[in-house]
């Protein structure tokens, strides 16, 4: 599989504390990328070292299946968890300074932010200090910034944390068009539902090692689990329930739905596929209700943390 | 490098925007001509005053020896009596009274002050001076000596004084080296401070606006660093300037308003020294000129910028292992204490003798070298001397960049952990 950044082994310790125990992970080439975990568990630490701005102690970075370079900064675009930008200076020549030093020539960079300010609608902050600025504006430039060099690889720390809804929803919207567009995206997050929402791909991370990563759909359907909930109507549904008792294990289910009917939650065994429940059921009752339980990203993090716990 | 470039002229910028800077700049040389106007005021206002001092002399000897000066008045209450004098000077709140008993031998007793509040050394001084001169004079007398053919047997010494290359300098020479040395090696702790001070809270500014991540994920820490330093460096250099072209502006105004004219006043001096050719205003003169004012200016640049660099490195470091300025009172004294060791044995050891081994060994320290080798320069350093003290900074300064480096690198991304010295110990190791 062509990946644009791979890291291999990153073992990286402060003092007697492992931040990373040989973590590896692949991130293919126009995909958005999940890094998940919970607080602590050594994500940012990956980010950092992919930005060059820790070193691991020892491990392997690849960008475009090249160790990574000095120079490469210029094709990553980073926006930390800990943002911020200077107060006192004022937003236009704060982002050519920080465009400036990721490359950029002055005359390019003035060019490329003001084609980002008018598309963001932020033209008249300009000449205003960072300082006047509401937070959620400041957020807009800051991801300007990030993006301003059109780098190949962009990577953000926890991007929904302290963004407003409104930012929230506009940066989801910008990271799936620059997936279009052909960029990578790498983030990291404790909020399993944005992964559901964007990624292609993703990693768990959890106390410094990885506990599973790949394609997103692969990794859902390892961990489901053969179970459905159905919801019918029947004539006879004491015994109904009782037979399927005693062929699946039958549990009751929550859903919404029109009609007052049997609700349940039956798993099949391995072997079993949906029509032999679906055969079963045919004769004996009317099927309203028939979905396949597809473990969230939530179910698959609390399943493996507490399985490795 | 480019890099390098765009930080230090972003920080350059940063700092000489600020308002304070620009205030600073302009005020401090006014508050500083203040300073002096007022003090000068001040000291006059003092020396207005006139004292009363009351005299009760019952041997009636010494009163033709008390004269009256611009301070001092001297009344002779001697025909009253000793405690209807000491009243009326109580009452009239004079300076004090001044007691001399004659003894029954006709000799004179002990002699007392009364007064208010303890008389001014000066005072006390001139008082015994007059008193015991007569004395001397009268004991003089009754030994049979002829005072007349004394005072006109008195010879007055003025030692010349001369280097081995047979230049004359007048004694004020040294006042006037160490006036040069102290000024500039108090100028640039000053600086030191300021500037380093200045870099800890650009640091400290960065790491609180959380804008320093964003940066060096572009830049290499030890880049950010040097060009903070490097970019507040060249702030400094600015405002000395600054206070330079202002200083010269502001004594050309004030002796155009005074109505000095700088090239009468030359030509007043030429004749001076063409009348008297090796008075005290030449020597005076060709001492000034004699100081190695362009190698003080040099190596005030050089020791600026080696010590300023040595001690903001520090600063930086401190800044970016803490997360508000209170909480880099622990960290301050260590870093003023050198400063204020180079001053004191500046002002102390050097004076004294800026050849002694004292100043010879804290002028080749470098937590010191910068202002006890700036102190001693005008009286004249060696050249080797020179020589080991620079490269002693300059190694120095390599290795404390390079450990400052690292606690920085550390310290910027680090948030909430109260920092130790053990704890930058360990970042050292990272």
């Amino acid at each position: 599989m062509d990946n644009l950044l791979v890291a291999e082994n990153i073992y990286k310790s402060f003092g007697n504390y492992t931040a990373l125990n040989n973590v590896s992970i692949n991130v293919p080439r126009a995909s958005v990328f999940g890094l998940l975990g919970p607080n602590g568990a050594g994500k940012t630490t990956l980010l950092r070292i992919i930005n060059q701005i820790t070193m691991p102690d020892r491990g392997a970075i690849y960008l475009d299946n090249k160790p990574l370079h000095p120079d490469d900064i210029q094709h990553i675009g980073y926006l930390p968890e800990e943002r911020g930008l200077y107060k006192s200076m004022k937003v236009g020549e704060q982002a050519l300074y920080l465009a400036q030093l990721k490359g950029l020539s002055k005359a390019d960079a003035k060019m490329r932010l003001e084609y980002w300010f008018e598309k963001l609608e932020i033209s008249g902050w300009w000449n205003k200090k960072i300082q006047e600025l509401s937070k959620g504006m400041a957020q807009k430039v800051q991801f300007v910034i990030t993006v301003l060099h059109q780098p190949k690889l962009l990577i953000f720390d926890e991007p929904f944390s302290g963004f407003d809804p409104v930012n929230a929803r506009l940066i989801k919207r910008e990271i799936l068009q620059l997936k279009e567009e052909g960029a990578t995206i790498l983030f990291s997050t404790h909020r399993m539902e944005s992964v559901e929402e964007l990624c292609d791909y993703m990693a768990l991370i959890h106390k410094s090692n990885k506990l599973l990563d790949g394609r997103v759909s692969d990794i859902k359907k390892e961990y489901k689990s053969n179970t459905f909930e159905v919801g019918m109507e029947a004539k006879n549904e004491p015994a109904l329930l009782a037979e399927l008792q005693e062929k699946f294990i039958v549990g009751n289910a929550t859903f919404k739905s029109i009609h007052t009917d049997l609700k349940l939650r039956i798993q099949l065994q391995e072997n079993e596929s949906a029509n032999h429940l679906l055969e079963f059921l045919l004769n004996r009752a009317q099927i309203n209700h028939f979905v396949e339980v597809i473990p969230s990203v939530n179910d698959i993090f609390i399943q493996t943390v507490t399985r490795d716990a | 490098m480019r890099n390098l470039k765009l930080i230090i002229r972003r920080e350059y910028l940063a700092r000489v925007r600020n308002k304070t800077f620009i205030i600073m700049t302009f005020l401090s040389p006014l508050i500083l001509v203040g300073m002096f106007m007022l003090v000068g005021y001040l000291s006059m206002l003092n020396t207005s005053e006139q004292q009363i001092i009351a005299l009760y002399d019952e041997t009636g000897i010494f009163s033709s020896d008390f004269k009256d000066g611009r301070q001092v008045q001297y009344l002779d209450f001697s025909n009253l009596s000793f405690e209807k004098a000491l009243v009326k000077v109580r009452e009239q709140e004079y300076y004090g009274l001044i007691y001399i008993p004659q003894k029954e031998n006709g000799g004179v007793g002990q002699i007392q002050f009364f007064g208010v509040e303890p008389p001014g050394l000066g005072t006390v001084q001139a008082v015994e001076k007059t008193i015991s001169d007569r004395l001397t004079k009268r004991e003089l007398m009754q030994r049979g000596i002829d005072i007349s053919a004394m005072e006109a047997a008195e010879v007055n010494v003025d030692v010349e004084i001369q280097n081995f290359s047979g230049q004359r300098t007048s004694k004020m020479s040294n006042y006037i080296k160490m006036i040069f040395g102290g000024i500039a090696g108090y100028l640039l702790m000053m600086f030191i401070i300021i500037y380093g001070n200045m870099v800890m809270r650009s640091v400290i500014e960065e790491k609180t606006n959380r804008i320093i991540e964003i940066i060096v994920s572009s830049v290499k820490p030890i880049h950010l660093m040097l060009g903070k330093v490097l970019g507040t460096s060249l702030a400094g250099l600015t405002q000395f300037s600054i206070w330079v072209i202002l200083g010269a502006v502001l004594l050309w105004i004030t002796s155009f308003t005074l109505g000095i004219d700088i090239l009468s006043t030359q030509k007043e001096q030429m004749e001076i020294m063409g009348q008297m050719a090796q008075s005290d205003l030449s020597l005076f003169l060709t001492d000034v000129y004699n100081l190695p004012l362009l190698s003080l200016f040099i190596f005030f640049v050089i020791y600026f910028l080696g010590g300023y660099f040595l001690y903001s490195s520090i600063y930086a470091a401190i800044g970016a292992a803490v997360d508000s300025e209170t909480d880099t009172q622990q960290f301050m004294f260590p870093v003023i204490l050198p400063l204020m060791l180079g001053i004191y044995v500046g002002f102390f050891a050097v004076i004294e003798n800026p050849h002694g081994s004292i100043s010879t060994v804290f002028s080749m320290i470098p937590l010191t070298s910068p202002i006890v080798m700036l102190m001693r320069i005008p009286f004249g350093v060696p050249w080797y001397e020179l020589a080991i003290s620079l490269s002693l900074l300059l190694i120095t300064n390599l290795g404390v960049v390079w450990l400052a480096s690292k606690i920085y690198r550390v310290g910027i991304l680090m948030y909430g952990k109260k920092a130790s010295y053990k704890e930058l110990f360990k970042w050292l190791k990272y």
